[in-house]
This record gives C-alpha cells, sequence and structure tokens, in this order.
C-alpha cells in the first residue's frame, strides 16, 4: 500500500491508490498502530475518500478499525451544496456517545458501598437484549423527545437545568423531524428509554488519576480535583430507535443513488444529496434519534443520581453529583470551517469519533469557551477511559474531531474464545473491578485484551495535538449491557 | 444447511457465512445465525408465530429485509425466533414466511448480544454446485 508520513502521527494516502478517490485519506497514528492497523481500515477509508462533495481529507482516528461502510473512527466534512449525507458515515447506533459525572466522594468512602451500588443500579438501568425501560410514552410524548432531546427531560423531572449546558449542543439538535420517521422506529424504541443496551454499552464507576502530561488546571476547572476522587461514566446510544431509523434509510438510499446517479464502492455507503428530499429526511429522522440518545443518557443518569442518593443517605445535590459533558460519537453536523482563508459551511461525518472544539469556537459557551470542550473517552472495561478537551488545532486539522475510545483489535468471536464470562468477571474481581453484566458472553467479548492501548491511542491524538490530556479515569466497578 | 461464524472478518460486530441447498434454507440459515449472536438457539422453542411478507429489488436485498424485519421483531414485540418456513418467488424478489419462537427469557434463553441490524457490507448471495452460500454482517 502507497503511504507517506506527513507529519509525526499522521500518515497519508494519495488519491492515487485507489481510483475514484477525490481526496487523500488520512491516518493519525504512531508507527505501531499504523504497523498493526487492519487492511480493512486503509478499504473503507479510502471509499470514504471517493464520495461525492468531500472536502480536505478523509481522515481516520488513531482507534480505527474495520467497521462496514465508513471505518469506526472516520470522519469527512461534505460540502452543503455538492456533498452527500450517509448513514453508513453516522452507524446505526446514531449518537452513540459518552457522558461523564462527577461527584464529591472519594475512592476510600465508595469502595464498602460498591456492590450495593451496582446492584441499585443493575436493577434501575435495564441492560441486555430486549430489555424495557420504567418511562412510559406514548407517541406525542416521545415525538416531544425526538424535537426536544435532554429538555424534554428538564420539563418532566429527570434534569437539573444546570445539566443542559453540559452536553453538546444542550442536548437538542435543530432540524428534527418526527415525520420522517417510520412507525417501525417509534414502535421498536417506544419502551426503551432509560436502558442501557448490549455489546459495548456500559455503565462505570470511576477513580480519578493524573498521569504525566494531564492538564491539572483545566481538570480542577472541570470539577476534577483530586486522584481517587469518584466519577460516573456512561456510554450508550439511541438503542432500538437509532438503529431503525439506520436500517430503513439505508435501504431507501439505494434507490436514491440510482435517482441522483451516485456510485460508491459499498453499498454500506448508501448516501443522498444533502439537500435533496431525501438526504433533509434523514438528517431530520437522524436528529430525532440524536435527541432520543441526549434524553436516554439523561434518564439513565437520573436514575444513578437516585441510587447514589439512598446508598449515601443524603439529598444527590451534597454529593457534588454534577454533570460534567456528554458529547456523541456517532452523528452528523452542520458546522463552518476555513477552507483558502473562507468559513465554509460542511456537513462532518463523524463514526466512532468525537468533537473536539478548541477554546474560543463560538458555538461553545461559559467554561468550555475558555478551556475547550471536553471529550470523553471511553476505553475497555478493564484498562480505564480518559477525559481530554478539543484544540484549536482539531479545528484546523481534523474538522473538530479526535478519537472516541481504546478501538478493537480483536473480533468478538475470538476474545469469547480467550476466556469465559465467568473467569473474567473473577480476574477483574482481584484487579479489585466490581462487574455485573446482563450477559457472561457479552462480557468475555470486552476482555481489555480485546482493544489497543487507550494510554498509546490518547498520546498520539494529544501529540499531534488535536486534544489535550486532562483526566485518567480508572473503573472500579462496571455494568454491562 | 447451516452457518459458521467467521471470526477475523471484523472486529466489533458478527460475521457468518451460511449455507443452503435452496434460497429458502439459505434465509432460514441466516435467521439462526442471526438470532445465534443473540441467545442459545436451542433453548428457544416454537411458540409464538409471526408472519413476515415482504419485497425487495434484488435477492440480496430481500435477505437483508428479511434480517431486518426478524431484528425488529425482535425489539417491538420482545421475541427470539429459531425456525422458520419460508416461501421465496426469486422472480419478484418476495417471500413470505412464518418465523417461530418466544418471547425472551433471560432465565431460559442463556442469552448473549444485542443485533442492531443486518448490513450489506459485501454481501452477495452465490450460487455453487451444492445449492447457495452468502456472508453476511451484523452489526452489534
Amino acid at each position: 500500500m502507497e503511504r507517506k508520513k506527513v507529519a509525526e502521527n499522521i500518515w497519508e494516502i494519495p488519491v492515487s491508490h485507489k481510483q475514484g478517490m477525490r481526496v487523500p485519506a488520512r491516518i493519525v497514528a504512531s508507527d505501531n498502530l499504523m504497523n498493526n492497523m487492519d487492511e480493512g481500515v486503509i478499504n473503507q477509508i479510502t471509499n470514504v475518500a471517493c464520495l461525492p462533495g468531500i472536502k480536505g481529507y478523509a481522515w481516520c482516528m488513531p482507534d480505527g478499525h474495520h467497521g462496514y461502510g465508513f471505518p469506526i473512527g472516520g470522519v469527512a466534512a461534505f460540502d452543503t451544496e455538492k456533498g452527500i449525507i450517509s448513514p453508513g458515515g453516522i452507524g446505526f447506533d446514531i449518537n452513540c456517545g459518552v457522558r461523564m459525572m462527577s461527584t464529591n466522594l472519594t475512592e476510600e468512602e465508595v469502595r464498602p458501598k460498591l456492590r450495593q451500588l451496582i446492584d441499585g443500579i443493575f436493577s434501575s438501568v435495564p441492560a441486555g437484549v430486549g430489555k424495557s425501560g420504567f418511562v412510559r410514552l406514548n407517541r406525542k410524548s416521545f415525538e416531544d423527545i425526538m424535537t426536544s432531546g435532554a429538555t424534554w427531560c428538564h420539563k418532566n423531572g429527570y434534569a437539573f437545568e444546570s445539566d443542559l449546558d453540559h452536553i453538546e449542543q444542550r442536548g437538542k439538535i435543530p432540524g428534527a423531524d418526527p415525520s420522517a420517521v417510520s412507525d417501525k422506529a417509534f414502535k421498536r424504541g417506544v419502551d426503551q428509554m432509560g436502558t442501557l443496551g448490549s455489546g459495548n454499552h456500559y455503565l462505570e464507576i470511576q477513580t480519578v488519576r493524573f498521569d504525566e502530561g494531564c492538564d491539572r488546571d483545566i481538570a480542577e476547572k472541570l470539577g476534577v480535583r483530586e486522584p481517587g476522587q469518584i466519577v460516573i461514566m456512561i456510554h450508550c446510544g439511541s438503542r432500538g430507535f437509532g438503529h431503525q431509523i439506520g436500517t430503513d434509510y439505508l435501504q431507501s438510499f439505494g434507490g436514491a443513488m440510482q435517482k441522483y446517479g451516485i456510485k460508491t464502492n459499498d453499498r454500506e455507503l448508501a448516501c443522498a444529496p444533502i439537500g435533496s428530499p431525501e438526504g433533509k429526511a434523514y438528517f431530520g429522522a437522524m436528529a430525532c434519534a440524536a435527541n432520543t440518545a441526549f434524553a436516554n443518557r439523561q434518564v439513565i443518569t437520573d436514575s444513578i443520581r437516585k441510587c447514589f442518593s439512598k446508598a449515601f443517605e443524603k439529598p444527590v445535590d451534597r454529593l457534588g453529583m454534577s454533570l460534567i459533558y456528554d458529547v456523541a460519537h456517532n452523528i452528523a453536523k452542520f458546522e463552518k470551517y476555513d477552507f483558502n482563508g473562507k468559513l465554509t459551511p460542511v456537513l462532518v461525518h463523524r463514526k466512532g469519533a468525537t468533537r473536539a472544539f478548541g477554546p474560543g469556537n463560538p458555538e461553545l459557551s461559559g467554561l468550555f469557551r475558555e478551556i475547550g470542550q471536553p471529550v470523553l473517552v471511553g476505553g475497555s472495561m478493564q484498562t480505564g477511559s480518559y477525559l481530554l478537551v478539543g484544540t484549536k488545532k482539531a479545528e484546523q486539522l481534523t474538522f473538530g474531531s479526535t478519537l472516541h475510545g481504546a478501538g478493537r483489535v480483536m473480533s468478538r468471536s475470538r476474545a469469547k474464545r480467550q476466556i469465559r464470562g465467568s473467569n473474567l468477571q473473577q480476574i477483574m474481581e482481584k484487579e479489585g473491578i466490581i462487574v455485573k453484566a446482563a450477559s457472561f458472553a457479552g462480557l468475555a467479548e470486552e476482555a481489555g485484551f480485546a482493544y489497543k492501548d487507550v494510554s498509546e491511542v490518547v498520546k498520539v491524538v494529544d501529540k499531534v495535538g488535536i486534544s489535550k490530556k486532562v483526566a485518567r479515569l480508572l473503573p472500579l466497578a462496571n455494568i454491562k449491557g | 444447511m447451516g452457518f459458521r461464524i467467521l471470526e477475523d472478518i471484523v472486529s466489533g460486530d458478527f460475521a457468518f457465512e451460511a449455507f443452503g441447498e435452496t434460497l429458502e434454507d439459505l434465509f432460514s440459515s441466516c435467521g439462526e445465525a442471526c438470532f445465534s449472536a443473540m441467545a442459545e438457539l436451542s433453548k428457544v422453542e416454537p411458540r409464538i408465530d409471526h408472519s413476515i411478507d415482504i419485497s425487495a429489488d434484488s435477492i440480496d436485498d430481500l435477505l437483508v429485509g428479511f434480517l431486518s424485519e426478524l431484528i425488529y421483531l425482535k425489539d417491538a414485540e420482545k421475541v427470539f425466533f429459531s425456525r422458520f418456513d419460508i416461501k421465496i418467488d426469486n422472480v419478484k424478489n418476495s417471500l413470505i414466511a412464518v418465523a417461530r419462537g418466544e418471547r425472551i427469557d433471560y432465565n431460559k434463553h442463556e442469552i448473549k448480544v444485542d443485533v442492531k441490524a443486518a448490513t450489506y457490507h459485501g454481501l452477495e448471495i452465490k450460487r455453487h454446485e451444492k445449492g447457495f452460500k452468502v456472508r453476511v454482517i451484523l452489526d452489534l
């Protein structure tokens, strides 16, 4: 494969690599990560580079791995007039994302109550295949969630007003159009509000560490003050509602591609022009799913707060359980970037990649405009996660984007053959991590060895300058869907 | 007929290759593979019937449509399926089917991982001397 290192930790695959490439592809990776990057990533990111209206480069982040359509870790910006929107550049789990909440509790205070906490949360946040949530919705209230997202949660007692300031776009993406959502999507998602899901989705009680290079001043401003402070991380998305919207539009975009004369190298890259009726309908439906995912994570937050309040016999406001941030990593958004000195609107697709706006970005407000937007990196349940912030450099280089997790290196079935879920649970308990899973088979698939080294991928984005390291978060207890 | 799991095609998702002497057998094998990702199939008894009647632009699309319908019913009706009676019209690319299974039971079905969707990624039904085969990737 033709590739050249254009800067430290940045690799370029030129347009000559594949017929039809409109722009070069670029991969953010260390020598080691690049040498071990699976061939599927190269094939998929160069397929993305062939899509109509793509601008700059087709990027892949260091946690990238082979998916379908876009690789996981893929980022691409499309011209709003000549470009396309593709469900395969967002993923079926629309607005899969991560949220992080602080507490004023210490590891010492929480350890004796971990089992009680995890049992309580496991009961109040349904996890796994086919589980229903506790929030009863009808068509009207569900449509309200589709258009107002986390705001619905505030109106209905699941959120503090201050929570909304700590969610990407205040948990309410404009342009949501419930008329673009099928009856099937409604029926599939209506009883799943406040549920965790399955696969790599989790809910984790974590303790703070500061590695070398972490910016403790920024950490302090975000409410992450001391090593050993307890924080909580949630990783999930729009559940069956979003999955059905992805399914519906992927099927209907086959016809749209014929209509508009678009050809792609992979049927999973099915797309429609951004301004076409089909493209607008998908954006409207996608925004409904994105808002529903923000609401889902907020309802889960409310359940967790109640469990902590019960375990510590204190009201939530005395436990310091403030939202640090909530950010999507499967989404498409209209943003503006500098092309040849001209600020130009584009539709940025991020699939397994996180928005990483830097200080001064006009879309951020308050503290975040001063320090940059928090970036939440969910690692594996054994090796830990990271809190980072976005940078100006990310806005200049990668369309304001960075990594989203550690990135898988091993298939689920191979991981499952290497370890039994019950053994993994025992090993993790010896490491001081309590884990409760909806499925033992599902647990084995998420073993730490199935992922890249999260510290290595984070080091790469920190060195390239598209994010800045703030704190490392080690797992104490984990609920796996 | 039957299926085998492909271990190293995709890291985060579920890839399998399915076989069938007829298209009906092939589609049945795919349905079984899909639910074997979510539960222990031998524990799912055929107690509930669901009728499926769909058509598509091509036979490949019909397979994705069939699996998508099963995945939808799994969430909307909370059912796992283990048996399939299928009749395919491969001129019209349409099928009528009865999927049989039972309501999801955590105490009985040895639950595994949820399937979010059937993908078109690399999907192509191929004919060979003994029948048909196809490679499918499910999003988990």
